[in-house]
């Protein structure tokens, strides 16, 4: 063989190669759908929000399970819970959320005779606009998204629980199958395909409104300009934006 | 659990920080505390308490070593426990940890192999085989030892133990600002928390320098240094009766004060914490050995062999005060519900893997590791050794 057999060779060798590789390089990046990612630009021109109306609320608990179903929420632990409130005539006040109020509740309630006053409260994380959780996370795990969302990074979070503990309302928990923290996300993976949050679709009576806060021509904005609400826990300056119509001053 | 008269968030039925996290500021406190104690000698000049200096500082190292061994049985996710230092947000409290234990680690370590490198290469020197070259690693092949490098030596140990004070100030009250920034939790959140958390860690330090200082010297039969044993049972007292006070004065504030807040830690004061905090760490655990070391400060008539008995008690005491300081603030806190309508439970189980017989050994371990130490860096000198 000699010297320019070799040359020739050796650039054949070089072609196939490179022609092997671009090639491969073309038919791995295809994907069967473009998956619509959208911009910062495009986020931040939503504001999520939600808003809960007390006087609607049954206590059905369909919010509950629809939400455990949804988002695989293992045993014990809630994103999302009802609290039912009962106040007698002498006001004492009795609260409780069996089992988070996942199978309703028991009619297990004070003498009826005594009631003076009775209603239901769905909790679940209020995506404050300065949440204590995102400050305190060591790791950066917890951040709020550029639509408003408070998230956790599943794979970046250690699992310290400093949050569950800076959390005023108790949404957050360890789930210890994962070692990480979890939460209600407003159910994100929804969302971002234009559907409701599933505790938002399984109510009943719509006691749960969510919208975008920066459209004006939302139903929870439109709301929210017409009718009076407050915060949980407004003291803490978390400014939480799940707003509540018909907040009592026993619900903290 | 839930009666009618109380209520808890469903997700607190779940005690999120378990007795591993009680673990960690007692080994901290014990940490700091041990290495104030050695810088008393080094940096303010305390000749009294010589003797003692070298083992403050080496038990510290001993402490430091096991302090995150709770921390990282508690994580989640432990295989990520370097994200705080490759991630760290500088918004959170925690971020930090990961630093100032490094740079604490580093000047600890730095301090004993100044304090120790005369007499590490006096070993070298005697030994032989695989434990000379040990040795030889220890003092970085550097053998040369005379009136100069013994000057730098002290020089540069007294630099660091000054440098230091500030740095095991700032590891120790930094744990009390993780809990007491923490505005969600009633019990936790004051801004007094650190300054409580230093002070008894000083108390943790002496005590257990005292308790361990006795323990070996009764253990070789040999008379401790009377005038060390006692001014550090003096310091004791002091400082465990500033510790109290500000913890006593931080209630009563909140008491007087009579929101709402109190309205609730008057229920956990008197309801879940009654047995732990007010009997056991104030009444028994507290106000014990201040009588005690009160006696043993203020009366001269009391024989010695008597006197440091009572003194060695009273440091076990304030051991187990300062345990019980940091499981009612760190379990307490996390008793009480932020609904504010009730109080959660919580024990830790006997054989989990947050449970009380893991506990017991990420307590010993220190004191086992301290024993191998002693080889490695003795404690107290020895007739005939370098001085």
């Amino acid at each position: 063989m000699d010297k320019i057999e070799r040359r020739q060779f050796l650039k054949l060798g070089l072609y196939t190669t490179a022609g092997v590789m671009m090639g491969s390089l073309f038919a791995f990046s295809r994907t069967d759908k473009e998956i619509d990612y959208k911009s910062p630009e495009d986020l931040s021109k939503f504001d999520w929000g939600f808003l809960v109306d007390t006087t609607r609320c049954i206590g059905c608990g369909a919010c509950v399970r629809a939400c455990k179903v949804e988002n695989n929420v293992p045993d014990s632990y809630f994103r999302t819970w009802v609290e039912r409130y009962e106040i007698d005539k002498n006001g004492r006040v009795r609260v409780d959320s069996p089992n988070g109020a996942l199978e309703s509740f028991k009619d297990d309630n004070f003498n009826e005779a005594e009631i003076v006053k009775a209603f239901f409260v769905p909790k679940l994380c209020n995506h404050c606009y300065d949440s204590a959780c995102t400050q305190v996370c060591p790791v950066g795990a917890t951040y709020e998204s550029p639509d408003g969302v408070v998230l956790i990074d599943k794979e970046r979070c250690v699992g310290c629980g400093y949050c569950v503990q800076a959390c005023p309302y108790g949404c957050r928990y360890i789930d210890h199958e994962k070692g990480v923290a979890d939460k209600c996300t407003l159910c994100y993976h929804r969302i971002q395909k234009g559907e409701a949050p599933a505790c938002v679709n399984a109510c009943p009576r719509a006691a749960r409104i969510f919208g975008n806060l920066k459209d004006p021509e939302s139903k929870i904005r439109k709301i929210l300009n017409l009718r009076r609400y407050g915060t949980l826990k407004p003291d803490l300056g978390t400014n939480p934006k799940c707003y509540y119509i018909g907040l009592d001053m026993e619900v903290k | 659990m839930q009666t009618p008269d109380s209520f808890v968030f469903p997700n607190e039925l779940h005690t999120t920080w378990t007795v591993m996290i009680v673990l960690y500021p007692y080994i901290t406190g014990m940490v700091a505390g041990a290495f104030i104690v050695s810088s008393f000698y080094h940096v303010f000049g305390m000749e009294k308490l010589k003797p003692i200096a070298k083992f403050a500082l080496v038990s510290s190292l001993a402490f430091l070593c096991f302090a995150t061994v709770p921390l990282l049985n508690h994580l989640g996710r432990p295989d990520r426990a370097f994200n705080i230092m490759i991630t760290p947000n500088f918004n959170s409290a925690m971020s930090g940890f990961g630093f100032v234990y490094l740079f604490y680690m580093t000047i600890v370590v730095l301090e004993i192999w100044f304090s120790y490198r005369a007499e590490l290469i006096d070993k070298y020197l005697k030994s032989k085989g695989i434990v000379k070259k040990i040795y030889w690693t220890l003092i970085l092949g550097n053998t040369t030892v005379n009136e100069y490098t013994k000057a730098y030596d002290t020089k540069i140990v007294t630099i660091l133990a000054a440098f230091g004070i500030p740095v095991a100030c700032v590891l120790h009250g930094y744990v009390g600002f993780l809990f007491g920034s923490i505005k969600a939790n009633l019990w936790w959140s004051t801004p007094l928390m650190f300054i409580i958390f230093i002070f008894s860690a000083i108390v943790s330090g002496l005590a257990v320098l005292i308790f361990l200082y006795q323990f070996v010297h009764w253990l070789r039969r040999k008379p401790v240094n009377q005038d060390s044993y006692e001014l550090m049972a003096k310091w004791l007292w002091g400082f465990m009766i500033i510790a109290v006070v500000l913890e006593l004065m931080e209630v009563l504030s909140i008491s007087y004060e009579n929101t709402e807040r109190w309205e609730v830690l008057r229920q956990l004061i008197n309801g879940k914490l009654k047995i732990s905090y007010v009997y056991l760490q104030i009444f028994v655990f507290s106000v014990g050995p201040f009588l005690i070391l009160s006696a043993t400060t203020l009366i001269k008539s009391i024989p010695i062999k008597i006197k440091n008995t009572m003194i060695w008690g009273a440091s076990m005491m304030l051991l187990i005060q300062v345990l019980l300081m940091r499981w009612n603030v760190v379990i307490g806190g996390q008793l009480v519900s932020k609904s504010m309508r009730g109080f959660t439970e919580y024990f830790p189980g006997y054989f989990d893997k947050e449970g009380l017989l893991v506990s017991a050994g990420i307590i010993l371990v220190p004191f086992l590791l301290l024993k191998l130490f002693d080889i490695v860096f003795p404690f107290f000198e020895r007739p005939g050794e370098i001085k």
